[in-house]
Formats: structure tokens, C-alpha cells, sequence
């Protein structure tokens, strides 16, 4: 008890202990409930076979961990951002370049294209976060925008037609997978649950809480010490380092990058898109979001596609807008009951 | 007693309109300092530059023998400056305690410590029952409690008060009149802008009178109401239209 004094020790009554333990075993049911997911996800793959639902399989849990990092800015933060493809497309940029013409593996890539994402992150915020709400949504828009006209146009990235993957045999090491995409399953796995896993310690940490005063009123929060320019700073590049990190990946599953294919404002929507309707500022928003998000879309695509390139997209609009009608908090909301406290 | 606070030639301009000219004031470690004054004479102003809200536009403020007159918010609150505001601006994402533990964090790395300390500021402030519950079910008097708590979690030696006593039931005032005493029997410096007189007059140990942005008068309760330019520029008015 540093209590020193100041403040009379009317403490350790009862009722707030008992609030405590309350709080001790919410998060430790969180993190079974977690264990629980990752265990049935993991034994998923034993019932699909079918080789374009493990596609669906890959994408979907590829889309759980960049609804997760986007949620970490837009959701607890409350930072809404539309550029998250800026960041995409970095992770996959970096990592291709890295391995196709440096032979450095896609393990690497990730961390790097992480890095230079984080940085580049601390670049767009120093620039855009002094707007606020929608203007700061839009600034965003504009720096996706630019950086995949500067891909369109910068010759060391090859341009308009992008970097392809050399062919080579299946490797865990270089994390490529010619026949059976199994192993990708488990890597997009491992990265939503990793993803996860930072969410959750965040909820219950200074920053955590810092972000949602910053979210819920920035000027209260700077009166209590709070410093809400940096706060916001940090949120941009833990978000933007697991966003590229996810880029990354994708580069390596589909062994191809050109800039629309990875910055094309459309990945900056798939990365909200998840959130708002699993639940903002949840910790299995994201993840509820994407599991019906993305085989919908995935699906849609593929039976009413063809030449319909849109149909998709309306049916998000459709969701949304019945979720922002029905259940303005997302549907994890629909679970509340039994998340007492939260 | 020696100042916590000396507020040396303060001058505040939004625009033409100079809404603190020229002010100089100390607050004495450990009082109760009300800051008075009819509506518009500068008394949020001052409050504001002082809590770190805004810059003077001229003038300095030294807190605890330092200048601080350049430091942003947060930094003030670091050294031990907290504020209220006088509509709640509480988290309302979060529970009261969590709204706690937002302050608490200023003095405690870990969340398990934060929530400690935020738990006993609870119960000082008579809050703890209220602990889970969500900020935004608060009712009013229970937010302006909340105010006074995130800010106590803080551990200031300075605590200012925006009217958080207005616009109570007479023994909801009561009740925060004996929590700002427990708060200053706890070592925290008050001061307190009201502009309800017969609520505070009882409780400070001095009053400073702003007019038109400069200060009017200074002094103990008895002396500033019977202070001739006080009645004539703010009770006299008070009274005639009450």
C-alpha cells in the first residue's frame, strides 16, 4: 500500500475485493474461451478438405488478425482510420522484395515490413493526428491513396505489374506451399491469435485504458496525465506493425504483389468492415466480424461474381447497415448476457 | 503558509475580448480557495491556464516553486495539478472504477496497482458501491463524484474544483461540501470556482473576487462580503434579482 498518508486507508472493503476477483476470473475465462477457439480452429482442418474452403479458411482467419490490429487504433483508440491498406501493401511489399530479391525469408519479412510500417504509421499520425473524427478518417483515405500511386510508379517495386514469387519447392522456412495450403491455415492461425493475445494483455494495461479515455474524451483524459498526441501515436503503430505483419503473410500465401492486389482502398474496408459489425472496441468483435464477414464475401464472390464485381460489397453495405439499425454495439453485444461485467 | 501556486500578471485574449487582465494571485498550501466572481469575469479563464488547458497570453504561473507556465496538461498533472470539469466529462465506455484507474495510472505502472489505488479513492469519495457500474448510468451528483475521484486517483497536492457544487440539492451540497473537507484534511490544496456564494462562503478560508477579469477584491469569507466593490459588482446585482 504506497498510500502514503494521503488518502485515509478506508481500503480492502469487501465489496471492492470481491470486485477484483470478479475481474481476475472474467479475463482468465477470456483467455480459456480463447484456447478453447484456437483448439477447434486447429482441428478444423481434419473436416475441410475440400481445397477452396481452406482457401476461405485462410483468408477468414487471415481477416480475424487485421480486423484485430485495425481494432486496436480504430477501436480502442478510436481512431478511425480508412488508409489500413497503406500498411497492407507495405508488409506485402517489403516481404516479397526481401525474398525475392534478397532471399530473405517471409519469417523476417514480417517483422521488417512490420517495422517500417510502424514507422511509416508514426509519419501518417504525426501528419493527420491533429484532425479529428472524419477528417481524420479521410486524411488516411489520402495517404493509401498516395502511397499506391506511388507503387503504380516506382520502377524498384516493378511498378504497375508488381513482384513475383519464384516457384520452389514446399518449405516451412521459406513458407511456401505449391499443392497443399494446410500449413497456411496454421500460420494465419498462429498470427490472429498472436493478434489476439496482444488484445487481450492490452485491455488490461496502461495503455489499454489510456486509449479508451483518449476515445471517450481526449480532453479529460489529458487533464488526468494522459498524453493523448502519443497515446494515439502508439495505438497507429502497434496497429500498423500487425497490419503489415498480415500483408506480409498474404504475400507469401498468394506468392504475387502489384499495388492493387494489396493497396487498393478495398483492404482498408475489409479491415474495418469485420469490426463494426463483430463490435468495436471488443475483444471478439473482430474476430466474430471477419468468421461471417469474409466467407460471405469469399462465397458471394464466387456464385453471384463473374462479371458482378460488387455484388459483395452491397451485401456488406446491406450487414452493416442492419447491425448499425439492430445492434449499434456489434453483434458480440448478442452475447453480452453472459459477459456480466463488461 | 507559503504558495503552492503564484500566479504572477496573467493575461488571457480570446480575440479582442481580454478575459484575464493583468491578475496576480497566490494559493496557499493546504486551504480552501474560492475563486468568485459574477458570470464572465474570468474565473474559468484562470482556472483553465492554471489546470494547463490553455496558455496565457502573457504573464507566468509557478506551481510548487517551479514555472510551469509552458507545460502541457499532462505534465502539470504529473507534478500534482488536477481538475474537475463543470459538466462531467466522464468515460463513458468504461466503469466507474476503470474511469479511476485512467487517473491512477500516474502513479502506477500496473493495472493491479492502479486498480488498488482506484479502489480506495472510490471508497473515500463513497463511491465503491458503484464500482462495476458502467460511467455513463451514473446519476448526476454521482458523476460530479466520479470527477472528484478520477482526479483524486492522481494524487495532487493541488485540486481545482469547476463548480462542482452547483446546481445540487441542498443535501446533495452538503454531502460534497464534507467531501472537499475531507479532501483538504487529506493534505490536497482546493480551489474552488463558484459562483453560488452562500455555498461557499461557508466552506473556504479565503475568497478571491474576479470582475471583468481583474481581481476585485481578496480576502477571508466575513471581509469579501462586506467589501463594498463586492456588493456593488456582484451580491448587490444577486440580490436585486433574487
Amino acid at each position: 500500500m504506497d498510500q502514503t498518508g494521503t488518502m485515509p486507508a478506508v481500503s480492502n472493503a469487501p465489496a471492492a475485493t470481491a470486485a477484483r476477483s470478479t475481474f481476475a476470473q472474467q479475463r482468465r475465462r477470456q483467455l480459456l474461451q480463447g484456447a478453447i477457439v484456437l483448439l477447434l480452429i486447429t482441428l478444423l482442418p481434419l473436416f475441410v478438405t475440400n481445397a477452396y474452403l481452406r482457401n476461405v479458411l485462410v483468408l477468414t482467419l487471415l481477416y480475424a488478425a487485421l480486423a484485430q490490429s485495425w481494432n486496436i487504433l480504430g477501436g480502442y483508440c478510436g481512431q478511425v482510420s480508412l488508409g489500413h491498406a497503406l500498411y497492407f501493401g507495405v508488409g506485402a511489399y517489403a516481404a516479397s522484395k526481401l525474398f525475392v530479391d534478397h532471399g530473405v525469408v517471409v519469417w523476417f519479412g514480417m517483422l521488417a515490413g512490420g517495422a517500417l510500417a510502424a514507422l511509416l504509421a508514426l509519419v501518417v499520425g504525426y501528419a493527420c493526428f491533429r484532425l479529428k473524427g472524419h477528417y481524420f478518417s479521410i486524411a488516411t483515405i489520402l495517404f493509401a491513396e498516395i502511397g499506391l500511386t506511388l507503387l503504380h510508379n516506382w520502377d524498384y517495386v516493378g511498378a504497375a505489374t508488381g513482384i513475383q514469387w519464384p516457384f520452389g519447392a514446399d518449405s516451412w522456412w521459406t513458407l511456401q506451399f505449391a499443392r497443399d495450403k494446410t500449413p497456411y491455415i496454421y500460420v494465419a492461425l498462429g498470427l490472429a491469435a498472436i493478434v489476439w493475445l496482444v488484445t487481450w494483455w492490452i485491455e488490461d494495461s496502461r495503455w489499454g485504458y489510456w486509449w479508451r479515455a483518449v476515445k471517450d474524451n481526449p480532453d479529460a483524459a489529458q487533464s488526468l496525465g494522459v498524453t493523448v498526441f502519443r497515446s494515439k501515436m502508439a495505438a497507429s503503430a502497434l496497429s500498423a506493425f500487425f497490419t503489415a505483419a498480415g500483408g506480409a503473410f498474404y504475400a507469401a500465401f498468394v506468392s504475387y504483389v502489384d499495388p492493387d492486389s494489396v493497396m487498393n482502398f478495398r483492404f482498408s474496408l475489409l479491415m474495418a468492415l469485420p469490426v463494426v459489425l463483430g463490435g468495436i472496441g471488443t475483444l471478439w468483435g473482430p474476430v466474430l466480424g471477419a468468421a461471417l464477414l469474409i466467407p460471405l464475401t469469399e462465397f458471394s464472390r464466387s456464385y453471384l461474381g463473374g462479371g458482378g464485381n460488387g455484388v459483395d460489397l452491397m451485401i456488406y453495405g446491406a450487414l452493416v447497415m442492419s447491425v448499425a439499425l439492430i445492434k449499434p454495439e456489434g453483434l458480440v453485444r448478442l452475447f453480452a448476457k453472459r459477459m456480466a461485467a463488461r | 503558509m507559503t504558495a503552492l501556486v503564484e500566479v504572477r500578471n496573467l493575461t488571457r485574449r480570446f480575440g479582442g475580448l481580454v478575459a484575464n487582465n493583468d491578475v496576480s494571485i497566490d494559493v496557499r498550501a493546504g486551504e480552501i480557495l474560492g475563486l468568485i466572481g459574477p458570470n464572465g469575469a474570468g474565473k474559468s479563464t484562470l482556472f483553465n491556464q492554471i489546470a494547463g488547458a490553455y496558455p496565457p497570453s502573457s504573464g507566468t504561473i509557478a506551481f510548487d516553486g517551479r514555472d510551469v507556465t509552458a507545460l502541457s496538461a499532462p505534465a502539470r498533472c504529473a507534478l500534482g495539478i488536477a481538475r474537475t470539469y463543470q459538466v462531467p466529462k466522464s468515460f463513458d465506455s468504461m466503469s466507474v472504477v476503470e474511469n479511476v484507474m485512467v487517473g491512477a495510472f500516474v502513479r502506477h505502472a500496473s493495472s493491479a496497482a492502479a486498480r488498488r489505488a482506484a479502489g480506495e479513492v472510490l471508497a473515500f469519495c463513497g463511491l465503491e458501491r458503484r464500482a462495476e457500474t458502467m460511467a455513463g448510468e451514473l446519476t448526476p451528483p454521482e458523476k460530479r463524484r466520479l470527477e472528484v475521484a478520477r482526479a483524486l486517483a492522481t494524487r495532487p497536492k493541488l485540486l481545482l474544483l469547476d463548480e462542482v457544487l452547483t446546481g445540487l440539492t441542498p443535501s446533495e451540497a452538503r454531502q460534497g461540501v464534507e467531501l472537499i473537507r475531507r479532501v483538504r484534511d487529506a493534505g490536497v490544496t482546493v480551489v474552488m470556482v463558484e459562483h453560488v456564494m452562500e455555498i461557499v462562503m461557508p466552506l473556504v478560508d479565503r475568497a478571491i473576487v474576479l470582475n471583468l477579469g481583474q481581481v476585485l477584491a481578496e480576502g477571508t469569507p466575513p471581509e469579501v462580503v462586506s467589501n463594498p466593490a463586492v456588493i456593488a459588482a456582484y451580491l448587490g446585482e444577486r440580490r436585486r434579482a433574487a
